[in-house]
């Protein structure tokens, strides 16, 4: 594994800190305007002209800029230039929603590019300017800075039309992509040029929210809603340059193995396979198209090194963990006195082992990345999530200094986190291999789904033991929770500030705090195992959430209590609560259902945002289905509420499959699952009906790609619990018997 | 060796041999990547095309058995139902990242020219094989019955 080695402090503090939700440090009001000079930002690629689709509508090229996020062409368009990674997730759309509200633009005429490899223009603040995507953190950190760029730019419109016209800026309005005074008018783009060359202000003033046109507002459409449905939308995987290989890598077969030697005789005998090379990673097949390469790594022969290899089997690592609860781990968090208050008379005890498989993040596209290594320099074109690691590393790999490695940001086909990694590893590999090659020609890296699957970056396994109890009067008394699981950040450059006393915070982020308990201690084991693990959509919160939320429903149960109102009564965060009550009023909580429905309810906090949900399910022998999920969100100020809907539908399927069908698995090291049969993901006959309500806030807008699912999987165990009396303390629920009470 | 297939309604002629998956003909000899690689095994749907109207997986479908049928892919997909199912996509903002979408609005066109008005029950089956990672999945549906109406109207 290739792993930075240097990153600034208060770049892997912030960075941290942010991805694995842990306080953020407030917005900061200072407007950094660097000057953009003329240097082009744009993707300039050497397409074939039946490619030439694939250049970004409003390149390089496309007019004046304004600041380093705003450019306006001629004809009037305005391109936002985004600094994270639209992987889904809708960001392109918020960021250039900001912008375009405050310059009071025409949203037909708006579009996007992704920001060059630039932390110092395009950090990001809650990574402690590292550039990266993650921690739901893109709205929260760019907030203030897009709607700055927007207003800056209306400015300077303002400017340059009261210059032309002779008249005071004070008159003049601008609405809609038209600038005015008295008679006069003109379109943005009559006006860029002048513009451009008016003075930056230094502190814009931004529109009061009653003054909003777009954000907040319904009908915003999505920036890429039209070319991803007409097949227009060019991914990394479809990226085709001028004389460019794809590559197809033979990976090992076990977690740390390395490839000792090869045969590629018949690899080399496939028609259109040009070169095959051993890296670090594999030995990789490089190929005219997609299809020689796959033909070429089948028929490659490879011995490997299994010396260091992972080889225990999930069994074997999950006995391990289970023996690591009955020692003490290290303290995270510790108040009052939890074994006394779990002695206490008249107290009732609840006990619980959960257990959480690996998960893979399976996004829809492949990972990929195509890298070229000529003349010192190191291109690369990628779904690139975290440009701040991705370009050090590829630097290191190719023996080049960062300043010689550009990397043009692609739209990505999904990540759930996986795309941004501080080993930046299938970006290392393609530029290991357009390394080896050495023929200084483009290299597109093609895993396949087996690929995808097999070759790691899991979520980790993890046991969790709670010991928990409710005093005489129902109140929640003692809670002792121990989490034992590998460490995320361990061996990165994460773990010099993140890890503290052993700790990582990603490992229990979301374990305390949300209910007022007055005896508490939590600790933390970290195992060590060879499985490559990352964070997945929610890091932390996907298995916290469960392990709080399912034992709340048992201690409601034990204290004879409505869960919600369990909930109500010990909640520590008034909006929290909110959220609780909103989800429950909307899914019609306490009244009646259909024969054989039940209903759940589970509420977190994480990444800053509040989210309740309430889960409607029945039994079928097929297990568990899934009828309703209604949510209740508080993201503080809605940029884009249909987009907010969309993360928390889209984070609600997502959990419901990981807690359906989903584990990775391993037998003597190797990982059993291959493709969507074995590791089966959410269909569209188990989606259920989802309402997504939004808290009307004026608080700090905080994130949505992840909120959304942590407190599915609970719901739904809590809606199996109403159901069969019994709780769940494993998953995925697939394998287990359900049975009505 | 040289083969010619219609693809969006012109002859086009790669030289590929029989065994090759329709899916990378389209995509590396052709340029049409809006049909998407997703698994290669028939289990995601991402590479629907259709072949003589009938939605298939193109990862699994040999250029030496396409013959004479005609291939459409999301770039050719023309008709009232394409254009009724791209308007509700549109209009209900379904895509998230996108990537699968190919595949689901051929499988949606598909049902639509057989179904006018599909239920839950026939949209869920229609569209099952099409795996959206996003789980987008509770827009298409609404999508689907949103294309329908306008195919009434």
């Amino acid at each position: 594994m290739h792993m930075l080695q240097k990153l600034e402090p208060g770049v892997v503090s912030g960075l941290a800190a942010a991805l694995s939700g842990a306080a953020q440090t407030p917005l900061s009001r200072r407007f950094v305007l660097a000057a953009m000079g003329g240097a082009g930002i744009g993707l300039v690629l050497g397409l074939r002209p039946e490619m030439a689709h694939a250049a970004p509508a409003g390149a390089d090229t496309a007019g004046q800029a304004f600041n380093p996020f705003v450019r306006i062409a001629p004809d009037g368009t305005v391109t936002v230039i985004v600094k994270h990674l639209d992987k889904g997730q809708g960001i392109a759309t918020g960021l250039a929603t900001l912008a375009a509200d405050e310059m009071d633009a025409d949203w037909s005429k708006v579009t996007t590019q992704f920001a060059p490899a630039d932390a110092k223009t395009y950090g990001n603040a809650l990574f402690g300017g590292a550039q990266g995507t993650g921690g739901s953190t893109s709205i929260a950190a760019s907030y203030t800075v897009y709607r700055n760029a927007g207003a800056a730019a209306r400015a300077m419109l303002v400017a340059a039309a009261a210059r032309q016209w002779g008249v005071d800026p004070s008159t003049v309005k601008v609405s809609n992509g038209v600038v005015s005074a008295g008679s006069r008018s003109a379109g943005f783009g009559a006006l860029a040029e002048a513009a451009a060359k008016e003075q930056v202000p230094a502190e814009p003033k931004l529109k009061e929210v009653s003054a909003f046109t777009l954000i907040g507002k319904e009908g915003v459409h999505r920036v890429d809603n039209v070319a991803k449905t007409t097949g227009a939308r060019i991914y990394t995987q479809d990226l085709k340059l001028p004389d460019m290989l794809v590559a197809v890598v033979a990976h090992p077969p076990r977690f740390g193995a390395t490839p000792k030697s090869f045969d590629a005789t018949a690899a080399k005998a496939v028609k259109g396979v040009k070169d095959v090379v051993m890296v670090p990673q594999g030995v990789a097949v490089l190929a005219t198209t997609t299809h020689a390469a796959i033909k070429g790594r089948d028929a490659l022969k490879v011995d490997w090194d299994e010396s260091k290899a992972e080889t225990r089997s999930t069994a074997d690592i999950l006995a391990d963990y289970r023996g690591a609860l009955t020692k003490p781990g290290l303290p995270v968090e510790a108040h009052g006195d939890v074994e006394a208050a779990l002695k206490a008379p008249g107290v009732k005890l609840v006990e619980a082992e959960f257990e959480f498989p690996y998960l893979a993040h399976a996004p829809m596209e492949p990972m990929n990345a195509a890298a070229q290594v000529k003349d010192g320099a190191v291109t690369i074109w990628t779904g690139c999530q975290f440009p701040s690691a991705d370009l050090p590393n590829a630097a290191r790999t190719a023996g080049v200094t960062p300043d010689k490695v550009e990397i043009h940001t692609l739209w990505a086909g999904g990540s759930f986190g996986r795309r941004a990694l501080a080993s930046s590893d299938f970006v290392v590999e393609a530029v290991a291999i357009a390394k080896a090659h050495g023929k200084g020609v483009p290299v597109k890296l093609v895993w396949t789904r087996e690929d995808d699957m097999k070759s790691g970056y899991y979520r980790p396994v993890y046991v969790h033991k709670v010991r928990a109890a409710v005093d005489a009067s129902g109140k929640p008394v003692a809670w002792h929770h121990h989490v034992v699981g590998q460490s995320i950040l361990a061996g990165t450059f994460f773990e010099q500030v993140m890890v503290k006393n052993g700790v990582d915070e990603t490992s229990i982020e979301g374990t305390h705090g949300a209910y007022d308990i007055p005896n508490m201690k939590v600790e933390l084991t970290t195992m060590k195992a060879g499985v490559p693990v990352l964070w997945w959509r929610s890091v932390g919160h996907t298995h916290t959430a469960y392990a709080v939320e399912v034992m709340m429903d048992q201690l409601a149960r034990a204290a004879e209590q409505d869960p919600v109102a369990f909930r109500l009564a010990h909640a520590t965060d008034e909006r929290l609560k909110a959220v609780i009550r909103l989800a429950a009023d909307k899914a019609g909580w306490g009244t009646p259902l259909p024969a054989g429905r039940t209903r759940g309810i589970a509420a977190h906090k994480s990444f800053n945002t509040y989210v309740a949900e309430v889960a409607e399910i029945s039994l079928a022998d097929s297990g568990v289905k899934v009828e309703r999920v209604v949510a209740a969100v508080d993201c503080g100020v809605v940029v884009n509420p249909d987009v907010v809907r969309a993360q928390i539908e889209g984070g609600i399927g997502f959990g419901l499959g990981a807690a359906l069908h989903d584990a990775i698995t391993l037998d003597k090291g190797a990982v059993e699952q291959a493709n969507f049969d074995t590791y089966a993901p959410l269909r569209m006959s188990e989606m259920p009906k989802v309402e997504v309500h939004l808290v009307a806030s004026a608080a700090a807008p905080t994130g949505v790609g992840e909120p959304g699912v942590p407190p599915l999987a609970p719901a739904v165990a809590n809606a199996v619990l109403a159901a069969t009396g019994r709780p769940v303390h494993r998953l995925p629920f697939a394998g287990q018997a359900f049975k009505p009470a | 060796m040289a083969v010619t297939l219609t693809v969006n309604g012109q002859a086009r002629t790669v030289d590929a041999d029989p065994d090759t998956p329709l899916l990378w003909v389209l995509r590396d000899e052709l340029d049409l990547v809006g049909t998407k690689f997703g698994c290669g095994q028939a289990l995601c749907g991402a590479c629907t095309v259709h072949l003589d109207g009938t939605p298939v997986r193109s990862c699994q479908t040999a250029l030496g058995d396409v013959g004479d049928g005609k291939v459409v892919t999301i770039e050719g997909i023309q008709g009232r139902e394409a254009e009724a199912v791209r308007a509700a996509w549109v209009s209900l903002d379904v895509v998230q990242c996108g990537y699968c979408q190919s595949g689901q609005i051929m499988s949606a066109v598909a049902l639509l020219a057989e179904n006018k008005k599909p239920t839950d029950p026939d949209i869920d089956a229609a569209m099952d094989g099409n795996v959206c990672r996003c789980a987008t999945y509770h827009r298409i549906r609404a999508a689907i019955h949103d294309a329908a109406r306008r195919l009434e109207a």
